[in-house]
């Protein structure tokens, strides 16, 4: 479904991120896991296109369902975002309009995605939350972003990410900013995506727990390359790559090695 | 050093300042410019005279030189305007370095006392101060400060309700520094580069304001050289004499654009931003 | 008499309270007449050379408690006795002079110094302010400091910002001990370091507590970290106290509702992942208008009816282990 051949990619000039391979199939979780800097967020946004200022694809290939998306227009790209690659990102509220109600933002995406009139977004804005199961959909519907909490914001974010049901989800630190009980939340409730809808999700995160508990695969990146990769088993407990291994080690487990 | 390399870089800043500085020379070598003509003598058989070879300027209605009188109210001008900004810069930082830093009541206090001062028109306060203690130009100074002291209160102590609530300055009380030296080392640094700039570019607006004190009446009184008040003589004339209000008025146009230029270039050099 | 020697000292496992925070609460007046209680009666004790750790989640009031600590700010009411004197009530000059006992660790490498000063000037500015060196002294002082952090020597001429997170984390550390404190608060002193870099600076926490035998006052997130370091964790939830046991009998002897589901949130490598990670459905509450009774009544599923209307007191369930809730009353 997704292919990406020896990509590079460079800010400014500067080489960020070099000779990025990974397959993906229909169904599949893949998270990419590494410290600051070692060029996850980078790869996650060249596949949208969303690169910021300065950055660009200088090698490589990515292929979605068959086609080069790296030669797509403008056009063809904002037709591929929403409706079949979505993205979520680590502070959904701050992606939002903080003079906007969610219900004004959500309906203005699905209009730029479909010519409906603004009360059949409006309830189709509903039947997405209450698909993704948030409470008082109406509610929150009318109300702005600050007045919801971190993880209600998120679950925003997923509701407008899989309104047109996608078939790859990214999500960039999706729970790194939440509190712990919350990020059990909206782990499972992504995990749900997979089941409902066979989406395929590529997750960015520093968290290892978060990455083995989701994913099928797990690709380990260092100064833009790739250090590791193989299945959650594999990399968890058989790989020998040293820096994976002091990845795993610096983690604290609950009742895990203690100093005191 | 690199912030030296930066005031010269600045061609604006060093044409402009080289005429500040001209401005200035003038006016403590004025003896020496005018020839030793005395400001405040004239005979009145010269009351009038256009200008000509011998007055350059022409003479005012008491048949003193008006060259010379403007020459000499660049040091009226200058000296109050300066005395203003540097009151107001003085008095306006350091009530507001201390309503941000300490907050509660004294914030509260100075503010409200700010507030006041901001409701009064600045005219009607001179008019108050010229009513209860005579007109002068130190009356005329003190009406201008009361007044305008607020805006640099206001700046700086939002300058430093910016940074009290980081980290490094909590850091820096709990590992024990002393009020004082918070003010003077955390609190004034980060908000004088702003204040020197504001400072740069009210130059020009005190002398204005100084001046239409003067020329209102409220300020210098005769026969002292000013050029507000020069203006002020000079309207009954402006028809039959223009001259003694055009001299004192380009005076007070040069000295304003030069200085707030040079207030210009300082806010570009000193522009946090442009670090 | 060697005998007798060994066995004190196996016997001073009883421990030396050297802090005691009393029925600690602290309100906020909010909009509309409401009012914000941050911390609910909470009471704490700390030991010397020993670590305690603090655990909650946002808006638990592990922030606010740790101000008091270094009085940063007043709490409402309650005390905090440190060595018998009750700091909360120190004002002006003896309030500085006690800063010097309890020094803490902020969060954020990059906003924790004063952009203006270098390594030297930070790490010496504490004492400086209480003229234990001269000024002369600094360069030899500073690389006492760094030394002792890890760091090298030639860095005392540097900027923090042009430093990485972990480094700046080594020279807040040192501006920490520069007064030699008995109490060190660590306010979530390694959250935003990368994971192997927050590990090499656990290790010279760890490291320094024993050289120094330092108390710990470790504020954080990440339950399983604090239990890796914690001699007793203390867990708060929306301003109240509602566990505090011994690091070592986290994963056993857990009792409160709220520690457990903590534990159950955490994504472990170690974990088994057939099993779906426990979460409470909902959401904490406003911390405004709490509803009486018990802060985690309507989250807890083995709430119950005097619950709804009691608020649990914390009852000693064995020593140096009280829990706050109506399933274990005596």
């Amino acid at each position: 479904m997704l292919e990406l051949k020896d990509v590079m990619i460079s800010y400014k000039n500067v080489p960020t991120v070099e000779h990025f391979s990974m397959r993906m199939k229909q169904g599949q979780i893949i998270s990419l896991v590494g410290e600051s800097g070692s060029g996850k967020t980078t790869v996650i946004r060249a596949i949208l296109g969303l690169l910021p200022g300065g950055g660009k694809v200088t090698g490589g290939e990515i292929t979605f369902e068959g086609e080069d998306i790296l030669a797509y227009n403008a056009e063809k790209w904002r037709k591929l975002r929403g409706s079949d690659i979505s993205m979520i990102f680590q502070d959904s509220g701050a992606m939002m309009n903080p003079t906007k109600k969610i219900g004004t933002v959500f309906t203005e995406y699905i209009r730029t995605h479909e010519k409906i009139s603004k009360k059949e977004a409006w309830a189709k804005g509903i039947t997405m939350l209450e698909r993704m199961r948030l409470p008082a959909a109406d509610n929150v519907m009318n109300s702005y972003p600050f007045q919801l909490s971190g993880g209600m914001r998120q679950r925003v974010g997923i509701a407008m990410g899989m309104t047109y049901q996608p078939k790859l989800l990214l999500a960039d630190e999706p729970t790194s900013a939440l509190d712990v009980t919350i990020q059990a939340q909206i782990v499972r409730q992504m995990m749900q995506l997979r089941e409902d809808y066979n989406t395929s999700i590529i997750v960015v995160t520093h968290n290892l727990g978060v990455a083995a508990y989701m994913s099928d695969y797990i690709i380990v990146m260092k100064h833009g390359r790739i250090e590791d990769q193989g299945t959650r088993e594999y990399i968890l407990k058989e790989s020998q790559n040293a820096y994976t291994r002091k990845l795993l080690d610096a983690v604290p487990s609950l009742g895990g090695e203690s100093y005191v | 050093m690199k912030k030296k390399n930066r005031f010269l870089q600045n061609k604006t800043f060093v044409v402009f300042s080289v005429l500040a500085l001209c401005i200035i020379l003038a006016a403590i070598f004025a003896p020496v410019i005018t020839g030793g003509v005395d400001p405040l003598k004239g005979s009145l058989m010269d009351a009038l005279l256009p200008p000509c070879k011998e007055h350059i300027f022409g003479t005012d209605k008491m048949g003193r030189d008006i060259f010379t009188r403007v020459i000499y109210g660049a040091r009226a001008s200058l000296t109050a305007t300066f005395g203003v900004v540097a009151l107001i810069f003085l008095i306006g930082s350091v009530m507001g370095i201390i309503s941000g830093y300490f907050g509660g009541i004294v914030d509260a206090v100075i503010m409200r006392v700010a507030d006041m001062m901001l409701a009064f028109p600045g005219l009607v306060l001179a008019l108050a101060v010229a009513g209860i203690m005579g007109a002068s130009i130190k009356n005329a100074i003190i009406a201008i400060v009361v007044v305008s002291w607020t805006k640099y209160a206001r700046l700086a102590r939002s300058l430093v309700l910016k940074i009290r609530d980081r980290d490094y300055v909590a850091a820096a009380i709990v590992t024990g520094s002393k009020t004082p030296y918070m003010l003077l080392r955390y609190m004034l640094p980060n908000a004088l580069p702003t204040l020197i700039i504001t400072a740069a570019t009210d130059v020009g607006s005190m002398m204005l304001e100084l001046a239409s004190m003067s020329f209102l009446g409220f300020g210098a009184k005769p026969p002292a050289p000013e050029w507000g008040y020069m203006l002020n003589e000079g309207r009954a004339c402006m028809q039959t004499a223009p001259w003694l209000m055009i001299f004192p008025g380009l005076a007070i146009f040069i000295v304003v654009v030069v200085f707030n230029m040079l207030g210009d270039s300082v806010r570009d050099i000193l522009d946090p931003k442009n670090e | 008499m060697q005998f007798r020697l060994l066995e004190v000292n196996l016997m001073s496992e009883k421990r030396e309270v050297i802090l005691e925070a009393n029925h600690i609460t602290k309100k906020f007046p909010a909009s509309r007449g409401r009012t914000l209680i941050a911390n609910d009666d909470v009471s704490l004790k700390m030991y010397k050379g020993q670590t305690l750790g603090l655990v909650g989640e946002s808006g638990c009031g592990k922030s606010t408690f740790m101000k008091f600590l270094v009085s940063l700010d007043k709490p409402s009411a309650g005390e905090i006795l440190y060595r018998g004197t009750d700091i909360t009530k120190l004002k002006g000059e003896e309030l500085r002079q006690s800063r010097q006992h309890i020094q803490m660790v902020f969060q954020d490498p990059t906003l924790s110094f004063n952009p203006k000063m270098t390594v030297r000037d930070i790490v010496c500015e504490p004492l400086l302010n209480f003229k234990k060196i001269k000024r002369s002294e600094k360069d030899p002082v500073c690389k006492r400091l760094l030394e002792m952090v890890e760091l090298p020597g030639d860095y005392a001429d540097r900027y923090p910002h042009n430093m990485s997170g972990g480094q700046r984390q080594r020279v807040a550390i040192a501006r920490a001990l520069a007064l030699e404190p008995e109490i060190v608060v660590l306010d979530e002193a390694t959250s935003a370091l990368d994971v192997s870099v927050q590990k090499t600076v656990i290790e010279l926490i760890i490291k320094l507590q024993k050289e120094k035998n330092i108390t710990f006052g470790f504020i954080c997130h990440d339950i399983a970290l604090v239990q890796s370091v914690a001699h007793q964790i203390a867990v708060m939830y929306l301003g109240n106290l509602v566990e505090i046991l011994p690091g070592r009998d986290l994963s056993e002897k857990a009792m409160h509702p709220y520690t457990r589901a903590l534990m159950g949130a955490v994504f472990d490598i170690n974990m088994d992942f057939s099993k779906p990670i426990e979460s409470i459905d909902s959401e904490a509450p406003s911390p405004l208008d709490l509803p009486k009774g018990c802060p985690f009544r309507g989250r807890c599923a083995q709430c119950m009816e005097i619950c709804k209307r009691e608020k649990p007191k914390m009852t000693e369930l064995e020593e140096g282990h009280s829990v706050a809730c109506h399933l274990y009353r005596r």
